[in-house]
């Protein structure tokens, strides 16, 4: 397929699902759109892929026509880089969609519902294939205006979903104004609205300084970075299932797509000299979001913050490669750029399958929270397992995606060599020292999702009662299915660790990745990783253990007992459990200073008894410090200026007509004054 | 083919030793409180008895019961193979790696902490819980301290690191190699659960860790999950005493030298083992929460001989 050929298939797929889902009726609808909308995924990763593989950019043209304007043509031609993030929208949207048909009810699956989907991807892969301002900032609003549209699916019955939409809807449009001015800025200095013409102007002077920031503000706010993070952590939850999926593993990665156009081709001069900033940005993201989601309880909440944390760490990388290059150490500043990629990949895959499993479960259980759950392993054979493989995914551990990215990025930062740059220093120990934080808290934290989730016995009626996921009929299938299907890409982008980071070098014009081993990767300055070598080696020395095991089977075979180590007593109940709550209790305690959790305990006594206690009520409630402490002041303060505006508004029409008499009599006056 | 050859062997040496520097570890502590101790060899009969035992399988626990304690003995069984034990010589496409390593370690530690979680009962979460708190907070010291050991060396690989120092004996006594060496120190008193961070041969406390994941397993799986847990602490003893005195360890595959390897490494396992063991003796377990600042303290340690290596570069 053609690159232009694939453009246009994606226009008349987005078309076809908005009317399929108008003129279906709705017990077909979600088949017939959410089909179209997979077939519209799908088409993206082709024309991904086509535009990865053509030697230059090539694509569609369309004059805007508007005379008396500086405004260029649109133009629709995506880079390698953009093929790279179009692929990742295509796959995720259509695993999501496939996911979606089984999945969305109610107002989820409705006319609007489904059309907002197709809008939403659609506008997703208008950003990754924009080759100029005013395409990407329209591509940029349809993806707004989908997801906002998406989000507000259950507000009738939910009531959390209306000030969720609201933080939403506020954010990703200040993101949205920052872009504009920040565009706006550049394209007046570059005389050109297309990317080409401002990378070739080479920009540098103090507007093009506060140009960078303004869209590093407006990426980072959709890439979810703190402190722009405040939407993630209540948008997600509240979004239907297959929606907060591609929100996370797709939307938030157009930021950090955003952020690589902007420092490697838009503005490479300016970011270099704040390299620092975005390295901090990224650090500061990835382990904060990490420290909240390992004391989350609600599971999607978990998951948003641990989106924060995984958009953060490919951000660090970015910036450490560029304060590499500042440095002169390219190759491994490559290979830092090259874990960016591998970074927003496989955080793409292995978030999808998380977001998918936690919806099989608020599918069978109407619950979010952890602290309810437990026991799922019975019921939900292949969620506990695609969630399990994504979880190893989200842990970096290996033969996962997550263990192949944050490999090349740990390689990247000890192969830095600080001994001779003083950023360098201070910036790989500090850099190294809370990646390896992060990678630890998330461990703690996928842990303790998993475990509490499907493992144990059912902390509630609801979790006990939840019905078996395995069931006949096409709506259980296609959720299965796209579970699997994500679970397998997990492993798969693991194991072919060298063909997956050859394709990431390419999207960044580089050819430092090798393929070398079984599949493995090899990095010239840096060494070989080989997950099948890897894999083949367990595969080895469990071999004699199994042996041993199957011998020693027949010798002296499994009891199954009601209780071990009872001594008599009876099976406790589950209320004595390890709760998510408790299972991140030691942590709260340590990093108590950074979290400052609300607790109440209240403790009833028996009557005319001081000593014995009939009842203790127990709660913990932890906030996010920077809404609490940076939003809500801020908000307040606009609410309260809004006030003060009250009192020159006061409805009465004497009053209005003074205001416009007064304006009138400026305006004549800085008329008539030269 | 050799190298994979001299895998087998690092793995075979690592599981035969190992019952024996913990018996070693036992019996010196038992001799210094008083005690006549259950001889060296008590946890090669403890292992053979557990294997004969039937392993029990309690209502409402799942296949987790079952799967973890071959997760965590295979993993360990990789961990010995890949670090450097006998020889530096190591796999052309698994070369023993610091992240691999450290990625196979971890691997192990959410075996046994989803091991904790499975039976669904206060004891087996409790120990989950801190098991993954502590191993969260040890994991910058470990990073930051091979980190330290790899700026003179320009290479995260181990047996390259254990290699360069055997060549020059200069390296071993910089101020960033010993400050790097006794934050791994600290580390591998964390990740194998000896004093101060857990008590090893504590059972039923409140204060316990390790073995409050494996109450629930019994037979075999128990067998598993000890023999695991042991060859942890081989491989990362092994490693720190490899760093602290590079000599001995085969560079190639002569017989010779990798016969004089494993008496040096049985060697220097057993007296490395029995310091540890005595200094146990006059020292009490921490506070759990007085934990993650011994952590912090390590941490440093790993800082500053990061610094110190630049500033020797």
């Amino acid at each position: 397929m053609t690159v232009a050929g694939g453009l246009l298939t994606e226009l008349v797929l987005c078309g076809l699902a908005v009317v399929l889902a108008l003129v279906v009726p709705a017990k077909h609808r979600s088949l017939a759109s959410g089909g179209a909308s997979m077939a519209l995924g799908v088409a993206g990763v082709l024309t991904g892929a086509s535009a990865m593989t053509a030697p230059v950019p090539v694509g569609l043209t369309l004059g805007l026509g508007m005379p008396g304007t500086d405004l260029g043509p649109m133009i629709l031609a995506p880079t390698p880089l953009g093929g790279l993030f179009g692929i990742v929208v295509g796959a995720v949207g259509a695993v999501a969609a496939l996911y979606g048909i089984g999945y969305a009810h109610g107002p989820a699956a409705s006319r609007t519902g489904w059309s907002a989907y197709a809008v939403f991807l659609a506008g997703m892969l208008l950003v990754t294939s924009a080759g100029d301002v005013v395409t990407f900032l329209l591509g940029w609003e349809t993806m707004a205006i989908g997801s906002t549209v998406l989000l507000l699916a259950d507000h009738a019955t939910r009531p959390a979903v209306r000030p969720a939409t609201l933080w939403y809807a506020v954010m990703t449009h200040l993101s949205f104004l920052a872009l504009v001015l920040g565009f706006a800025l550049l394209a007046s200095d570059a005389h050109g609205t297309s990317f080409a013409a401002i990378a070739a102007a080479r920009l540098s002077g103090p507007t093009a300084v506060v140009a960078y920031f303004l869209l590093l503000v407006g990426f980072a706010t959709k890439a979810g970075l703190v402190p722009f993070h405040v939407w993630l952590p209540r948008a997600h939850p509240e979004a239907p299932s297959h929606a907060s999926a591609v929100m996370s593993a797709a939307m938030v990665k157009m930021g950090v797509y955003g952020i690589i156009v902007l420092t490697s081709s838009l503005l490479p001069r300016v970011s270099a000299t704040f390299a620092l900033v975005v390295l901090a940005l990224g650090v500061v993201s990835a382990s904060y979001g990490i420290l909240q989601a390992s004391v989350s309880s609600d599971l999607k909440r978990l998951l948003a913050y641990s989106t924060t944390e995984n958009v953060g760490l490919a951000v660090t990388a970015l910036g450490l490669a560029m304060l590499l290059a500042n440095a002169g150490q390219n190759q491994s500043a490559d290979v830092a750029r090259i874990a960016a990629l591998l970074l927003v990949v496989s955080h793409a895959a292995f978030k999808t399958v998380l977001f998918l499993g936690a919806g099989s479960i608020l599918h069978a259980t109407g619950l979010r929270d952890l602290d309810k759950l437990g026991g799922l392993i019975r019921t939900h054979p292949v969620t506990t397992w695609t969630f399990g493989v994504a979880a190893l995914g989200a842990s970096a551990l290996p033969v996962t995606s997550g263990f192949v990215a944050e490999w090349t990025l740990l390689q990247a930062l000890v192969h830095g060599d600080g001994r001779f740059d003083t950023i360098l220093a201070f910036a790989l120990p500090v850099t190294l020292g809370l990646v390896a934080l992060t990678i630890g808290l998330g461990l703690l934290t996928f842990v303790k999702a998993f475990g509490t989730a499907f493992l144990a016995r059912p902390r509630s009626a609801a979790a006990a009662s939840a019905e078996p996921e395995i069931q006949p009929g096409l709506g259980a299938a296609t959720m299965s299915t796209a579970q699997l299907l994500g679970a397998a890409a997990v492993v798969a982008l693991g194991l072919a660790a060298g063909p997956v980071a050859a394709a990431c070098a390419r999207a960044w014009g580089l050819s430092d990745a090798l393929v070398d081993g079984l599949g493995g990767v090899r990095f010239a300055s840096v060494g070989i990783l080989d997950p099948v070598s890897i894999t083949l080696l367990a595969a080895g020395l469990a071999l004699p253990v199994c042996l041993l095991i199957l011998v020693l089977r027949r010798r002296v075979p499994r009891r199954e007992t009601d209780v071990p180590w009872g001594c008599g007593g009876v099976r406790t109940s589950p209320r004595m459990e390890y709760t998510a709550t408790s299972y991140a209790e030691p942590l709260v305690r340590v990093f108590g200073e950074a979290l400052r959790p609300a607790r109440t305990l209240e403790i009833s006594h028996a009557e005319a008894d001081h000593v014995l206690e009939s009842r203790v009520a127990f709660a913990q409630q932890v906030t996010d410090l920077v809404e609490v402490r940076g939003y809500a002041p801020a908000a307040n303060w606009l609410s309260r200026v809004g006030d003060q505006a009250r009192k020159i508004q006061n409805g009465s029409i004497h009053r209005y007509l003074g205001f416009s008499f007064a304006a009138l009599l400026v305006v004549l006056l800085v008329v008539t004054i030269p | 083919m050799i190298s994979a050859l001299l895998v087998i062997l690092q793995v075979a040496v690592a599981v035969g030793v190992t019952p024996l520097l913990l018996g070693v570890m036992r019996q010196v502590r038992s001799r210094l409180e008083g005690r006549v101790g259950a001889g060296v060899l008590q946890p090669y009969r403890d292992t053979i008895k557990l294997l004969q035992k039937q392993p029990m399988r309690a209502a409402g626990s799942s296949v987790v019961l079952v799967g973890a304690p071959i997760v965590l003995l295979v993993s360990s069984l990789m961990v010995v193979g890949l670090v450097p034990l006998i020889t530096t010589a190591s796999l052309l496409t698994i070369p023993s790696d610091l992240f691999v390593v450290v990625s196979l370690l971890l691997v192990g530690t959410v075996a046994l902490a989803v091991l904790g979680l499975d039976a669904g009962t206060a004891f087996g979460g409790m120990g989950s819980s801190r098991h993954m708190m502590i191993a969260a907070l040890v994991e910058p010291t470990v990073l930051m301290s091979v980190y330290a050991l790899s700026v003179p060396v320009g290479s995260s690989t181990l047996s390259t690191i254990v290699a360069a120092r055997g060549a020059d004996a200069a390296r071993v006594v910089t101020p960033a190699g010993l400050l790097a060496v006794v934050a791994l120190v600290v580390v591998v008193l964390a990740e194998t659960g000896r004093l101060p961070v857990d008590n090893p041969s504590t059972h039923l406390e409140l204060t316990m860790v390790h073995e409050a994941m494996i109450l629930e397993s019994a037979g075999r799986d128990l067998a598993w999950l000890e023999v695991g847990s042991w060859l942890r602490l081989t491989a990362l003893l092994g490693l720190v005493v490899n760093l602290a005195l590079p000599w001995g360890v085969a560079p190639g595959a002569e017989p010779l030298s990798l016969l004089v390897a494993v008496a040096a490494l049985v060697a220097k396992l057993l007296v490395a083992g029995a310091i540890i063991a005595a200094a146990e003796v006059f020292m009490a377990k921490l506070r759990l929460f007085r934990v993650p600042e011994l952590l912090a303290g390590s941490f440093v340690l790993a800082f500053l001989a990061v610094t110190a290596s630049y500033l020797a570069g």
